[in-house]
């Protein structure tokens, strides 16, 4: 291969080009400011508005529902934290999962130390999560349930539209992170009864630094700054103007090509798995059969260890990221991995590979081709497998 | 994040392997912690005459592994008892702070590989 394989798209993905170009302006000429009162300030704040009434229309919402913000963390921080403090007088009860990104599961623990009790959900193993386990943790104090519409490590989509009636019907607030969703799976709010949800621009071909939360009319929520009359208050800050056109141009883009790109993907995808079933025993599939990410492939291998195959796959110039959290400084095994019952060891095994756009037939034959090898020499390497290491 | 010398070492490591009729077993790590190393050593008048390693984990463990080896190799007992996991670091142009505990056990193996060996010793002049 005589280019770099990147098969990383959940961690983040290229800019296109069309987005690089519905951005360049508000990099360079247009740099007036939107919330300013002459003609350069009016022209930004009529692209601002029409970036917004863009996103608005692709997730079902209305534009001023949607919130524009630095990134998938600010969105999830600002939607836990924000609700839970606003709601407080009502109750101090918050219902998450065992699976949420870290982003949704430290301003929990964040909560918790200052006199919030949070009820964690937990996942079969698939990583899918019972709707009825959300109905019996609600109390009367109940005031947010933050549920993640699919997951960031396995892929397993959650019955997003169903838990989110029953937190609804029970009057509490309901926030999904549909970070991985948007592009991969048709996002409508109403449809999924959320009363909050992040997005974060660059996991969708979007630039970093730029994501948005949608907040439902009527709900109520405590900025996390102070400072400023933009995004009416709730929300200060100078718009991040090129950041801000650039995720709405990436997600009409991603959007429009959804029903092409997810069988696409979902092709390509049971290719590689199929292709490494054969050739190599001892692998197992870490996530849900069906519902899953079309893009999205988490799997453990016996008797070795993540970042060792990410560190040789890299030799190989092929990008992937480990199911391990080990890579990203902490030694403990994912966390999700875990709250699916895979045990310690076999979770340390694991890797995710997830698709996009950039990834092709023969970047399925180059992994296929470059992978066994791979696994044979580190097995040869591991005291504890001691089985032939391909399947000839 | 790692040197280029524990690059250097993960991509060509030094003595990997098993010696079959090794005079000393040394284990450490378990893979519930996702690191584990099996040190086996040859002794010739009480030197270190051959050494391999076989392990489980991340880069610094592979690394760790191959350098001890390479440290140990040719050394006395004694001189190879000295050897610690922060000199195989250093050698290494050390480690990630966070892989400074987990990863970095592989001169405890060539300890543990010393003892058996010594045990083995002790047990064989008693009979």
């Amino acid at each position: 291969m005589d280019r770099p394989i990147y098969m990383d798209h959940a961690a983040t993905t290229p800019v296109d080009p069309v987005v690089f170009q519905a951005m360049e302006p508000w990099l360079k000429d247009s740099y007036g400011n939107p919330s300013t009162m002459y003609t350069a300030g009016l022209i930004a704040a009529g692209a601002l508005e029409r970036a917004r009434a863009s996103i608005a229309e692709r997730i079902g919402a209305q534009p001023n529902e949607i919130h524009f913000t630095s990134g998938g963390t600010e969105s999830d921080n600002w939607a836990v934290k924000g609700a839970a403090d606003a709601q407080q007088n009502k109750g101090r009860h918050l219902i998450t999962s065992t699976i949420e990104h870290h982003a949704v599961l430290e301003p929990l623990e964040f909560l918790e130390k200052r006199g919030f009790e949070v009820t964690r959900v937990p996942v079969d193993n698939t990583g899918m999560i019972d709707p009825e386990d959300v109905r019996k943790a609600i109390r009367p104090d109940t005031v947010l349930v933050s549920i993640m519409h699919s997951n960031n490590e396995v892929g397993t989509i959650q019955p997003i539209a169903e838990i989110g009636a029953i937190v609804r019907e029970a009057g509490a607030i309901f926030h999904t992170d549909a970070v991985q969703s948007a592009g991969k799976l048709p996002l409508d709010v109403a449809a999924m009864n959320a009363d909050l949800l992040s997005l974060a621009g660059h996991k969708f071909y979007g630039p970093k630094g730029v994501g948005a939360l949608y907040i439902r009319n009527r709900v109520r929520i405590t900025p996390l700054m102070q400072g400023g009359a933009q995004e009416r208050r709730r929300r200060p800050g100078t718009h991040n103007m090129p950041g801000i056109i650039g995720m709405a141009a990436a997600l009409e883009l991603v959007t429009d090509r959804m029903a092409e790109e997810g069988p696409r993907l979902r092709g390509l995808r049971n290719r590689l798995w199929e292709g490494m079933h054969e050739t190599i025993p001892d692998i197992a599939i870490n996530g849900h059969p069906t519902e899953c990410l079309d893009n999205m492939l988490n799997f453990r291998v016996e008797g070795i260890e993540g970042e060792a195959m990410i560190l040789c796959l890299d030799m190989n110039l092929i990008g992937v990221s480990s199911g391990s959290a080990c890579t990203t400084g902490s030694l403990d095994p994912s966390h999700v991995l875990l709250a699916m019952g895979i045990p310690a060891e076999e979770a340390h095994g694991s890797i995710r590979l997830s698709l996009g756009h950039t990834n092709t037939e023969a970047d399925v034959d180059y992994f296929l081709e470059a992978f066994p090898p791979v696994v044979a020499r580190l097995r040869d390497m591991s005291p504890v497998y001691n089985k032939p290491t391909s399947r000839q | 994040m790692y040197s280029e010398a524990v690059m250097d070492h993960f991509r060509s490591p030094r003595n990997m392997g098993v010696i079959e009729d090794a005079d000393g077993v040394g284990e450490v790590g378990n893979p519930t912690c996702g690191d584990m190393m099996r040190i086996t050593i040859k002794v010739k008048d009480d030197r270190i005459e051959d050494v391999k390693f076989q392990t489980l984990g991340c880069g610094a463990a592979v690394a760790t592994s191959s350098m001890v080896t390479e440290m140990a190799k040719g050394k006395s007992l004694d001189d190879a008892s000295e050897i610690s996991n922060k000199s195989v670091a250093e050698s290494l142009g050390g480690l990630p702070p966070n892989k400074m505990h987990c990863s970095n056990l592989a001169a405890d193996g060539l300890h543990e590989a010393i003892k058996d060996y010594r045990s083995r010793q002790t047990a064989a002049s008693a009979t």
